[in-house]
């Protein structure tokens, strides 16, 4: 096709240029750093290989922040689908204005993360936040602060909330696509509405389904940064630090530069591994019919 | 078992859009009726309203005498083939045919009994355990058969359900449904745009157009006596020859100015079928016939017969004949047709004499 030798090279550096400036060349200092060990005033640097990931992997705080980030993750894409989906098939059945709905249902989406967490914390926040006075009134010892339980589902709460939008658009869509004679078949077959739903709707959106946990998982391990930051800061005590935020304590707080960076190293494998399997699987998306 | 009556049903959309106008059919126990219309005609309407996926805007229908109006399709014990199938594609063929038998509490060997006995009747044993999309078109379309037969239902829906299937197979799957109907009984609506479908599957044949019947009954009687222009094109293939009458000073005439002694009174348009004409080449016509002069247009060779399409009485007309014709395109000749089998219609395209 090009007769010119150079010029394709040429064309793509830019691009390349940029990747390599910042993806491939952080990610190999961060590998780098990950096997060096730095004395406390960082005026010199000894390599250890993997004596860092060892220390990393052993570490009690570490493992309880991996459990953190499972229990924030899957609660957050659970609720953020499940609320989404319900808005969703209750929006599908309205008629007039649903140009209306859809609209203002997706605008949380337009949030930041960091003013989303900041609006929760000041809804809840113990001694301002007019929810939290709600709670209180209704006889629940509401702390967030200090209770870990209850900073944890003010965390899913907020980091949901910012989610669900984005839930909605694709079960709105997935919605419109199960064809209508299917559910005029399973009505004439004798299936109530509800039966309809879990038999033959929600099967249907299963590809839906599938791609949304692995877009809210995702979000939940590496995009929530901001709204632990705002709302709980990995507090009371660990109990709300997730990896991501460890990664940030360790390194830019504390500087324990080469735990944090072996850390960061193993949530990049996780990446990794949960990006293939997004691409494996958007690859040969389930389809029927 | 159950009849079907049909009591002035009309079908009145939001937007004042009257999509059927008031239709009254009577269809007895064990009958297969066929609607048969141009798309738009309200037939897909009307039998979504027997099925309860429409609301009835005016009108009844009951079924066994009992007006079902307010009940909706899961408590009508009805089943319904649809033009697309509209086959469960996560479950496989088996769980298809028993999803409806399982939301109605059947207990699970006698469901299995009855899956597989009807699916070796459609032949589908060896299918069961494939999903729909592993299926061909045929096979489909024999699954939705075996989904609402399978449920024993008291009137079976059928919306255009060999549409999507070719000329082939769909001669096939039309004789095997109405065998089908004929050995279980079942009181049926055929729902098609195909005359020759309607024609050869209906116990009664309903021809429908903008929202009305134009004419109900047995299928020959229909084609023998067509109650106006509209079920005369519609109904045969190739359709009725409909030439206009224009009044003269010598009586009735066609547009080429050849008078017609034989018009009844308040006759506007003359009709007859393709297969009752006949040419001529010879001078000794019949008396008492239409003799039209007529110029070959086209002719097309079928094999068992041939068809002429010819220039005459001011319109273009089709012939019939019997085998291979020595007729050429351009030969001048005589159309005939006996009064027998001449048909008048009015100004208003309905019927007379």
């Amino acid at each position: 096709m090009f007769p010119n030798k150079i010029l394709p090279y040429l064309l793509v550096a830019p691009q390349l240029a940029i990747t390599l400036a910042f993806f491939y060349w952080p990610a190999g200092q961060a590998l780098y750093q990950s096997m060096l060990r730095q004395d406390p005033f960082g005026l010199k640097s000894k390599f250890v290989w993997f004596a860092n990931f060892r220390k990393v992997l052993a570490d009690p705080a570490y493992l309880n922040s991996l459990k953190v980030t499972v229990v924030f993750s899957l609660s957050t894409a659970i609720v953020a689908m499940g609320v989404a989906l319900l808005l969703a098939v209750m929006a599908e059945k309205v008629v007039r204005g649903r140009g209306l709905y859809r609209t203002l249902l997706i605008w949380p989406y337009a949030v930041a993360p960091a003013i989303a967490g900041m609006l929760w914390l000041f809804l809840f926040n113990p001694s301002i936040g007019s929810l939290a006075y709600l709670l209180r009134s209704l006889g629940i010892a509401w702390d967030p602060l200090l209770n870990g339980t209850q900073a944890m589902i003010l965390l899913v709460s907020a980091a949901a909330w910012k989610q669900i939008s984005y839930n909605f658009l694709f079960f709105v869509a997935g919605l419109q696509a199960v064809p209508k004679t299917l559910i005029e078949a399973a009505a004439i077959d004798g299936a109530g509405e509800t039966k309809r739903f879990w038999t033959i709707v929600f099967p249907l959106l299963a590809p839906t389904t599938f791609f949304l946990l692995v877009v809210n998982t995702v979000y939940a391990l590496f995009d929530t940064f901001g709204i632990v930051h705002a709302v709980t800061g990995g507090g009371p005590g660990k109990s709300t630090e997730t990896l991501v935020y460890k990664v940030y304590n360790d390194g830019f707080v504390n500087l324990i530069l080469g735990d944090s960076a072996a850390q960061s190293v193993i949530l990049m494998v996780i990446v990794i591994a949960l990006t293939a399997i997004q691409f494996r699987y958007v690859e040969r998306r389930v389809h029927y019919g | 078992m159950a009849t079907v009556d049909l009591n002035e049903v009309k079908k009145v959309y939001p937007g004042g859009v009257e999509a059927v106008k008031g239709v009254s059919i009577a269809i007895p126990d064990k009958a297969l009726c066929v609607l048969v219309g141009p798309s738009g005609c309200g037939k897909s309407t009307l039998l979504r309203m027997i099925a309860g996926l429409e609301t009835i805007s005016a009108g009844t229908v009951a079924f066994d005498g009992k007006v079902v109006n307010t009940i909706g399709p899961t408590e009508r014990d009805i089943a319904m083939v649809f033009q697309n199938y509209a086959l469960y594609p996560h479950m496989k063929v088996y769980d298809n045919m028993a999803y409806g038998l399982r939301n109605r509490g059947t207990p699970r060997d006698e469901i299995d009994r009855r899956v597989r006995s009807t699916a070796e009747m459609l032949e589908l044993s060896g299918l069961l355990d494939r999903r729909p999309r592993e299926l061909s078109g045929g096979q489909r379309q024999r699954v939705a058969m075996g989904r609402a037969v399978v449920r024993d239902p008291k009137v079976f829906l059928f919306d255009e359900p060999l549409s999507n299937l070719d000329a082939k197979l769909r001669g096939q799957m039309r004789v095997e449904i109405k065998n089908l109907q004929r050995s279980l009984g079942v009181t049926s609506v055929y729902v098609t745009h195909d005359q020759l479908e309607a024609m050869t599957l209906a116990d009664v044949l309903v021809v429908m157009n903008g929202g009305l019947v134009e004419q109900s009954g047995a299928a020959l009687d229909i084609y023998e006596r067509p109650a106006s222009t509209f079920v005369a094109s519609f109904i045969g293939a190739p359709p009725m020859n409909l030439l206009p009458l224009v009044g003269g000073q010598a009586g009735p005439a066609l547009g080429d100015g050849t008078t017609v002694g034989l018009a009844p009174a308040g006759a506007a348009t003359i009709g007859f079928r393709p297969e009752d004409a006949d040419i001529e080449f010879g001078t000794d016509l019949p008396s008492d016939a239409l003799v039209l002069p007529a110029s070959v247009e086209a002719v097309e060779p079928v094999g068992a017969e041939s068809f002429l399409h010819c220039q005459a009485g001011g319109g273009r007309i089709v012939v019939r004949v019997a085998g291979r014709t020595r007729v050429s395109v351009g030969d001048r000749l005589r159309v005939v047709c006996v009064a027998a089998k001449l048909h008048w219609f009015d100004q208003a395209g309905r019927r007379v004499g």
